[in-house]
Order: C-alpha cells, then structure tokens, then sequence
C-alpha cells in the first residue's frame, strides 16, 4: 500500500533518513544503557561515563547531522514544503528534531567537557556531567519514540 | 458567549471552552486512533529501530574493548552485552510478527512476495550470525573476537538488506 503511493525518487533519502534515526536512537540506547549499569555498579564506572561521552562525541552528532538532512531532502523531493496544509506528523517530526538539536548540542558540550575533566582525574565531577547527559539521553529518547510513531503512523 | 460554551468540570468550577479547543481535542484523538494497519506498521518500524539501536550499542561495545586501547574493563563490557544482546532478540521476533501481520493484513502484499521471501531469509542469517557472534564474543580470546566481529559484520550486513528491501521493495 504504502509502495504503490509512494514514488520511487524518495527511497534514498528515506533509506537514509530512516538509518539516521536508528543510528541516533542507538547511540542514545548506548549511553542510557551506560549511565544505567554505571548507576547500579558500585565503585568505580569511569569506564561506563567515558563510554557513554566517546559514544556522543563521536556517533550521536554524525547520526543527527544524517537523520536531519535527509529529511529535509525528503521533504523536498516530496514537496511537502509547498503543501497547503503541513501535515500534523510532519510537525511533530520537526518539533521533536529542532528542539532535540538543542539537547543534542547541550549533551555535546557537556561531553566534550567530562571528557576532559576525565582526562585530569576529577573524576566525581565527570561522573555528574556523565548522569546529565544521560537524562538528556533518556529525554531525547522519550521524543524520538513520539517522532517514530507520528512518522510511522502518521496520525490525521 | 456567542461563540463559546461553558462546560463544567470537577471540583464544582466552571470554565469556558471554545470551538477552537474542541476541534483541536476532536483532531488529537483521530490522531490516537489510527488505523489496525498504521498501528501494525509502527510496531514492525519501533521492532527494527531496537534491533538497529541494540546493534549499534553492540558497535560500540567492540569498539571500547578494542584489546589495544580498551575503554571498558572486561566486567563491565560483559554487563553491557547482557543489557544489549536480549533486545536485539526482542527487536527481532517483533520485527518477524508484525512484518508477517502486515503482509497477511495488506492486500497489496503476500508472503511469497519475493522481497519478503528474501526478508525472511535476510534475518533468519542475521539472527543466526547475531547468535554466533555472541557466543564467539563471550568466550573471550583474540581469536574468537576477530571470528566474533566477522559474524556481526554479517549480522549489520543483513539487517541493512532487509532495511534496503522494505525500503525499495523491489517487484512490489
């Protein structure tokens, strides 16, 4: 059904905006399985928090940058732009993807930063920074979850 | 009060509610329920979302116990697969039911299409080499991580098949 409304133009851009987003959801499943296990193991879980920053720095940015702009070439070889009415789950998925930028940009930051404060041994202070980006991970996953069923579904 | 009607509510208070935020109300709830098939086609895409999710965590965990410059220590790299690898199971028998729901569910469909008969092949090879891989990864030893590694790539390899064949549909 969906294949025989669908025109054979926007398969790449779909293929990789929809790889985008499972690279996204699972380099955040990284780092909330991290802080997760580092929460429940006591002593040391330095190497968890310096998983879960290396797993931002290095796979969530890559994966957004790639999930975000093939949608917006999906939403021009769609011509959705020009649409008179914007559906609702394209709103949805803007919503979740601009405001989840911000996040993403923040949980940025802030491992950038406990890396390094890794690096120098402070490492209670990296341990905090670590649990923050996890919340943000957690956050941003929750959001994703409501994107993913309002592309899929595409309520109204 | 033209154009607004009052409603009461709980608790004896009374509050106005226009047109406007009934329409809106009356569009969210045609936006929750969707149909059997829209509902069918976001599980089958949430199944394959944990199953690429679970495999990218796997990625990361080859890639922090690099035996060169490892970031995790063996016991903690062992309970981050015990967290990982049970979803990629999950994921996957998900992603098997709805795909088959769906393809009994759309007319436009059968199950011996052939780029679901390629599917369903696709993943019984990927959830053989995901279930070798991890056996290879948990005993441990550079020969077994090398053999570990090639059964994931095959793992990955045939996920992204499957990914590319409900995307393309080739013969649909």
């Amino acid at each position: 059904m969906f294949a025989a409304i669908r025109s054979n133009d926007i398969n790449l851009p779909l293929f990789l905006h929809i790889l985008g987003s499972m690279l996204v959801t699972g380099t955040l499943l990284t780092v909330v399985g991290a802080m997760i296990l580092g929460w429940r193991r006591a002593g040391d879980n330095t190497g968890l928090t310096r998983l879960s920053f290396k797993t931002v720095l290095w796979g969530l940015f890559p994966a957004y940058l790639l999930m975000r702009l093939s949608a917006q070439w999906l939403e021009s070889e769609e011509g959705l732009a020009e649409a008179p009415n914007t559906p609702v789950w394209l709103i949805i998925g803007y919503v979740v993807a601009d405001f989840g930028a911000l996040l993403v940009l923040v949980a940025l930051v802030l491992s950038a930063v406990g890396l390094r404060k890794l690096r120098a041994g402070n490492v209670g202070s990296a341990q905090r920074i670590g649990r923050a980006v996890g919340l943000i991970s957690v956050l941003l996953l929750v959001a994703y979850l409501i994107a993913m069923w309002a592309m899929s579904a595409k309520p109204a | 009060m033209c154009t607004c009607d009052l409603v009461g509510s709980q608790h004896g208070r009374r509050r106005l509610r226009t047109p406007g935020i009934v329409k809106r109300r009356r569009r969210l709830l045609y936006a929750v329920l969707v149909d059997l098939y829209d509902w069918l086609l976001f599980l089958h895409i949430f199944s394959a979302f944990i199953v690429v999710s679970a495999v990218t965590a796997l990625w990361a965990l080859v890639l922090a116990t690099r035996p060169g410059a490892p970031v995790l220590p063996p016991e903690d790299a062992k309970r981050f697969g015990r967290f990982a690898v049970p979803m990629v199971g999950v994921g996957m028998v998900g992603l098997l039911i709805f795909g088959i729901w769906l393809a009994i569910d759309v007319d436009a469909y059968d199950l011996w299409d052939g780029w679901i008969l390629a599917s369903l092949i696709l993943w019984l090879l990927s959830g053989w080499s995901g279930a070798r891989s991890g056996q290879a990864f948990e005993a441990s030893g550079t020969s077994r991580r090398t053999e570990g590694i090639r059964l994931q790539t095959v793992n990955t390899v045939a996920i992204l098949a499957v990914l590319v064949l409900m995307i393309w549909k080739p013969g649909a």
